[in-house]
């Protein structure tokens, strides 16, 4: 490969820069720690889909018409 | 909010309620200074672009260190939001459709690929990239950061003034009809104008207050007194800026969510010639009886200028709370109905959609669908106020607004005083200067020996001890705006279209409560990590 052609430049840019960081290692490794727990743990077990969850596929918008149904005041429940 | 409840755990709306709030506050900590550190490293490069001077290279790279650490720690906290829609807000986030998934798929694809290609280039391109491209780079990574926030603000203000949609009763999805009445909605651009700006301030007090820290210190002078004075440059641009695009955005509220004004003034019963309140008695703890009173106790006022803030016109009108809620003409003769007959609008909208999906679903002829759309879309502006049952439930919480407004306004002001004091001294204005200085030197806040002097490295401590008070500060008066624009457009989180109580999840309130706890620790864990960072950087000084 070319040392002067933009995709080695472009390879050696990063390299080179994750190879020599300093702090930047500090900072990735709380980046990688805070992902790891945002999506392995808070998504997977705290934060799942609660309409696909609850409805069956392609009958989201019947399970959603149903809940905003059932927040309305008793005097203006609509006429089944 | 219990008792307007029906099968919702009262808990489960203001838990997530409580967590939306507590991660948008978290990730707000992050966001303007990454905003306003973008200028303030972007004109020191700038400089040293110009003239090729090694210590501006150590100054921006100085302040891009710093930028680092806070990118890096703000980086995927936003994400948690779009996790609380999908589990807390599930009617919501349906409810929206594609609206607000395009501007953040959007912010997702253009702006933060931008960023992060071009920060790249920022960190590691030093001797490898041209100094003109890295300069590009290094500018371009404030403008992803900036374009980001755009689409993000695109979304929040289509929730307070929803525009470019129609309702789709089959999908039960709000569905886009005009990507650019959404994209360049007046509300959006207001919006933007007015919290990127105001990001800046927060960038320039960080450096004025990191800069005075080292004078303090009686180190990194020349860094000091430089990056001081181009915080004193872009603080007194950003808040002169915010003050005029704050003017703006409150005609905007004026216009589309009025009764947000009116809280904001704890403007009971509105008129013409309506004076801006400086001062006034609004117990902080309950919402005031405003049916039966005349107007806020021991209410101090600037005469007109709350109507010129809202409608450009010393004598324009302004509604107050009662006038919203009993219905009010407007001054182009049209009349704004009451919220009982709203709360009629929106019933009969609920009815229809219910009528309209069973007849589909039983296989109606085409001309019945016809006549209950037709109705339907006559009355789908009052939609969610088929949900209110007593016209109270849609006046926000009083107190919240009316302080959160007041100390926003009020340390705003402050910050131009600052800023304007130190640009004068930084710059040794003519006169100005010599008159500043004698001033604080008639008031034994300078030393006689330094009135005619214009040396930033010999003021007194207190001096340099400010803008570390006001830092602090300037991060308040930042949230502070966030809650005058959140906690205003309550109960609504789409205006006048879904309440909170339709578009929170069916939850037990107690695996909110959990996450909430759960985000508070995180939270405080990883903020107290980043300080840590950013303080150990700033004692490392430049040379690190």
């Amino acid at each position: 490969m070319r040392k002067d052609g933009f995709l080695y430049r472009a390879f050696d840019l990063y390299y080179d820069g994750f190879r020599h960081m300093t702090l930047g290692r500090t900072l990735w490794a709380v980046i990688i720690v805070k992902l790891i727990v945002i999506f392995a743990i808070l998504k997977v077990f705290f934060f799942p889909n609660f309409i696909g969850q609850h409805a069956e596929e392609g009958n989201e918008a019947d399970f959603v018409a149903s809940e905003v149904a059932s927040r309305i005041p008793a005097e203006a429940s609509p006429p089944q | 909010m219990h008792n307007i409840l029906l099968n919702i755990d009262a808990g489960t709306i203001d838990w997530s309620r409580a967590q939306f709030a507590l991660t948008a506050i978290y990730h707000w900590l992050f966001v303007p200074l990454t905003l306003g550190l973008a200028v303030i490293m972007g004109i020191c490069e700038t400089i040293y672009y110009k003239k090729g001077d090694e210590f501006w290279k150590l100054t921006a790279k100085f302040w891009q260190k710093l930028f680092g650490v806070n990118f890096a720690m703000g980086v995927a906290t936003g994400i948690i939001l779009e996790f609380e829609f999908g589990t807390n807000w599930s009617n919501y986030s349906w409810f929206v459709g594609d609206i607000f998934g395009a501007p953040l798929a959007v912010e997702g694809i253009l702006a933060f690929f931008m960023e992060s290609t071009f920060v790249a280039v920022m960190f590691f391109g030093w001797n490898k990239v041209s100094r003109g491209f890295h300069l590009a780079a290094t500018w371009l990574t404030g403008l992803g950061a900036t374009i980001s926030a755009w689409w993000i603000l695109v979304a929040n203000a289509w929730m307070q003034y929803p525009v470019g949609c129609e309702f789709n009763p089959d999908t039960m999805r709000n569905e886009m009809v005009s990507f650019l009445d959404v994209a360049l909605s007046p509300f959006a651009v207001d919006k933007f104008c007015h919290t990127v700006i105001s990001a800046w301030i927060i960038g320039a007090m960080f450096v004025a207050a990191v800069s005075c820290w080292y004078l303090l210190k009686k180190r990194e002078q020349r860094l000091a007194v430089e990056s001081l004075k181009i915080a004193a440059i872009v603080g007194l641009v950003a808040t002169v800026g915010a003050a005029a695009t704050g003017h703006k955005s409150a005609q905007s509220v004026g216009e589309v969510q009025p009764m947000k004004l009116a809280a904001m003034e704890a403007l009971y019963n509105g008129g013409t010639d309506q004076g801006l309140t400086a001062v006034a008695w609004v117990n902080p703890f309950c919402q005031p009886d405003y049916e039966n009173e005349s107007e806020a106790a021991l209410k101090v006022e600037m005469p007109y200028a709350l109507s010129f803030m809202a409608t450009n016109d010393i004598h324009g009108f302004v509604p107050g709370v009662n006038d919203i809620l009993n219905g009010y003409t407007k001054p182009d003769g049209t009349r704004e109905p009451s919220v009982d007959e709203k709360i009629e609008r929106g019933k009969l909208a609920i009815a229809t959609l219910a009528d309209y999906r069973k007849a589909k679903a039983e296989g109606a002829d085409e001309a019945t669908l016809k006549d209950q759309l037709s109705v339907l879309n006559e009355n789908m502006p009052y939609f969610g106020y088929g949900y209110i049952r007593d016209k109270s439930e849609v006046v926000p919480f009083i107190p919240v607004n009316f302080w959160s407004f007041r100390i926003m306004v009020g340390l705003g002001c402050l910050f131009i005083l600052y800023f304007l004091v130190l640009a004068i001294m930084a710059f040794r204005v003519p006169l100005l200067s010599t008159l500043t200085r004698r001033l604080f030197a008639a008031f034994f806040l300078i030393p006689e020996t330094e009135v005619d002097g214009n040396d930033l490295t010999r003021l007194p401590a207190w001096h340099y001890w400010v803008p570390i008070v006001l830092l602090p500060l300037a991060y308040i008066a930042s949230e502070s705006g966030w809650l005058v624009a959140e906690f205003g457009r309550q109960p609504w989180t789409i205006q006048d279209m879904l309440p909170t109580w339709v578009a929170v999840s069916d939850l037990q309130s107690s695996s909110v409560i959990i996450t909430f706890m759960l985000f508070l620790i995180l939270f405080t864990t990883m903020l107290a990590v980043e300080i840590n960072i950013l303080l150990k950087q700033i004692k490392k000084g430049p040379q690190s």
